[in-house]
């Protein structure tokens, strides 16, 4: 029988199986509200309250503005533990992906301890590490780089994985059966070739951790999260809508940088 | 000798900037560490501390102040909220990844919609789940919307991405034939995007399971992310402690299991011609 044959059956089972796919989210959703106490309507008439709300009572004022130096430099410490996470975070991925590639491991066992430890540190919320750590660290930034860090480890050593498993199996391969001895392989072979793909992912990392590193600071008391609590737990809340400003034109400035900087690199 | 010699190899400007990148952020990786105050912390003492705290935690896991049945149902409350936002986030955001698609819409719809969108997500979620939490009062409100905007602001990129992506061959075949615009969506970008929208959707699931606990810690939205605040901030109970990044890990793989075979399912049979 020709596969053109049955082809309204095709679009029918198409549909049918659509349909159901449906049904079961809407239920889902539904079964959420209810268990969520979700209610539909108190959400559609949350909106236009909260942006009136914003707009007559969260607007820097005077002395939000003269609160503007303590702002910038506990958004620059943030921004800092940010890059500092996300830069040692790359250095330990990018070890333990060449342990834990197909192309230049030692043994095949090490993929999965490699992939075990990166699964650990991104499948436990960021929000759980900085809990953890803020037992023994305090409120120092020590507890959110670390927190950072290790989720950051998670997420980079996958994708460093797949980088260095695709993007050097050729030359690696060639270098191989010539003989060369593993480090100068990975040195000559694997470095040059995985390099830009590395350093976008990280970019990418540092975008997301300046975000997480706000949300850290808030459950920690360190950084500029810690500072917005501080403006909105004191109901000053002309402050702390100027930090939020602060954050945001920080997060856009990085993002156009990190998007500038990958058009060249890649 | 023989042979020529090859020329000498010049920088190119991205090995430069590559160059020039790494350093600047050891630079002030390094930097950091002698310049931020750690508040007179012994560090050696403190990594001791959270081995054997790591140790407790994933070891002897043991739930103190809540039954099982209540853990399941914290996660279960979790679960419903990164549902619900990912649900309330994909339907705007289908609409709105349609009129931004630069392949669909004039390119001054696209710049503006995604300009909205990028601010939107310049704000971290927990202060737009707290600047809600004004409007409508602590609690599941404030976190759904505040995450829902979140969601849509992620998914609507993701979406007109996804609709950008679709052969430009049959659209203009389409639109040739007399087909309008309404139809040309209809029958061709939207079945042709449909795999890797659910993808982006799951994946969005996933990443708002992980926000939903977030909250639940850091803005009063209960579910399970509230009861790891109360063991770890406040009855410093590390093995419940553990209880629960158990009982978070176990449903973070899974969803990302989920998340994975999805994307890779729709890589195979987008390979396909």
């Amino acid at each position: 029988m020709s596969p053109a044959a049955d082809i309204p059956g095709i679009f029918r089972r198409r549909q049918l199986w659509g349909g159901l796919g449906l049904i079961l989210i809407l239920a889902a959703t539904v079964g959420s509200a209810v268990l969520a106490q979700f209610d539909f309507f108190e959400g559609f008439a949350a909106f236009p309250k909260a942006f009136a709300w914003m707009g007559t009572n969260f607007v820097p004022d005077a002395r939000a503005w003269g609160n503007l130096p303590k702002i910038l430099t506990r958004l620059g410490e943030t921004v800092v533990v940010s890059i500092m996470a996300t830069t040692t975070a790359a250095v330990a991925s990018f070890v333990l992906a060449i342990l834990g590639s197909r192309t230049t491991r030692f043994h095949p066992a090490a993929t999965l301890v490699v992939r075990v430890v990166a699964s650990l540190g991104r499948n436990i919320p960021v929000v759980a590490w900085a809990m953890i750590f803020l037992l023994a660290f305090g409120q120092t930034f020590l507890t959110g780089f670390l927190a950072l860090f290790i989720e950051s480890m998670g997420f980079l050593t996958r994708s460093y994985l797949e980088t260095v498993d695709e993007a050097s199996a050729a030359p690696v391969e060639a270098l191989r059966s010539a003989g060369t001895p593993w480090a100068p392989l990975v040195a000559q072979a694997v470095v040059p070739s995985v390099l830009p793909g590395l350093a976008s992912w990280m970019l990418f990392m540092l975008e997301t951790n300046i975000r997480s590193a706000t949300l850290v600071g808030l459950l920690t008391g360190t950084g500029i999260g810690f500072l917005f609590d501080l403006y909105y737990k004191s109901l000053n809340y002309p402050s702390a809508a100027l930090t939020t400003v602060a954050i945001v034109v920080a997060v856009l400035l990085l993002e156009g940088l990190s998007t500038a900087l990958r058009k060249v690199i890649l | 000798m023989t042979g020529e010699t090859l020329p000498p190899k010049r920088w190119s400007r991205s090995s430069l900037t590559l160059g020039l990148l790494f350093f600047v952020l050891a630079l002030v990786t390094v930097g950091g560490f002698f310049l931020l105050d750690t508040r007179g912390v012994d560090v050696g003492g403190a990594f001791a501390q959270t081995g054997k705290d790591l140790a407790t935690l994933f070891l002897q896991p043991a739930a103190v102040h809540f039954t099982a049945p209540e853990a399941i149902q914290g996660v279960a409350l979790t679960l419903a909220l990164g549902l619900l936002t990912t649900v309330f986030g994909a339907i705007p955001a289908f609409f709105g990844g349609l009129l931004a698609a630069r392949n669909l819409g004039p390119a001054w719809l696209s710049l503006t919609l995604r300009g909205f969108v990028s601010l939107i997500r310049a704000v971290p979620t927990v202060l737009w789940v707290l600047i809600f939490a004004i409007g409508a009062g602590l609690g599941s409100v404030a976190a759904v919307v505040g995450m829902t905007f979140h969601s849509f602001g992620y998914l609507l990129k993701a979406y007109s991405e996804a609709f950008e992506e679709v052969d430009q061959g049959t659209i203009e075949a389409l639109r040739a034939s007399g087909a309008s615009w309404t139809s040309v969506v209809a029958q061709a970008v939207v079945p042709g995007a449909l795999p890797a929208l659910m993808s982006w959707t799951f994946l969005r699931f996933e990443i708002n399971f992980t926000t939903a606990v977030a909250m639940g810690a850091a803005a009063g939205a209960g579910g399970i992310g509230f009861d790891l605040f109360m063991a770890a901030g406040y009855y410093f109970n590390l093995r419940e402690v553990g209880y629960i990044t158990w009982l978070i890990l176990i449903v973070a793989a899974g969803l990302e299991f989920g998340a994975t075979r999805l994307h890779e399912a729709n890589r195979r049979s987008g390979a396909r011609p």
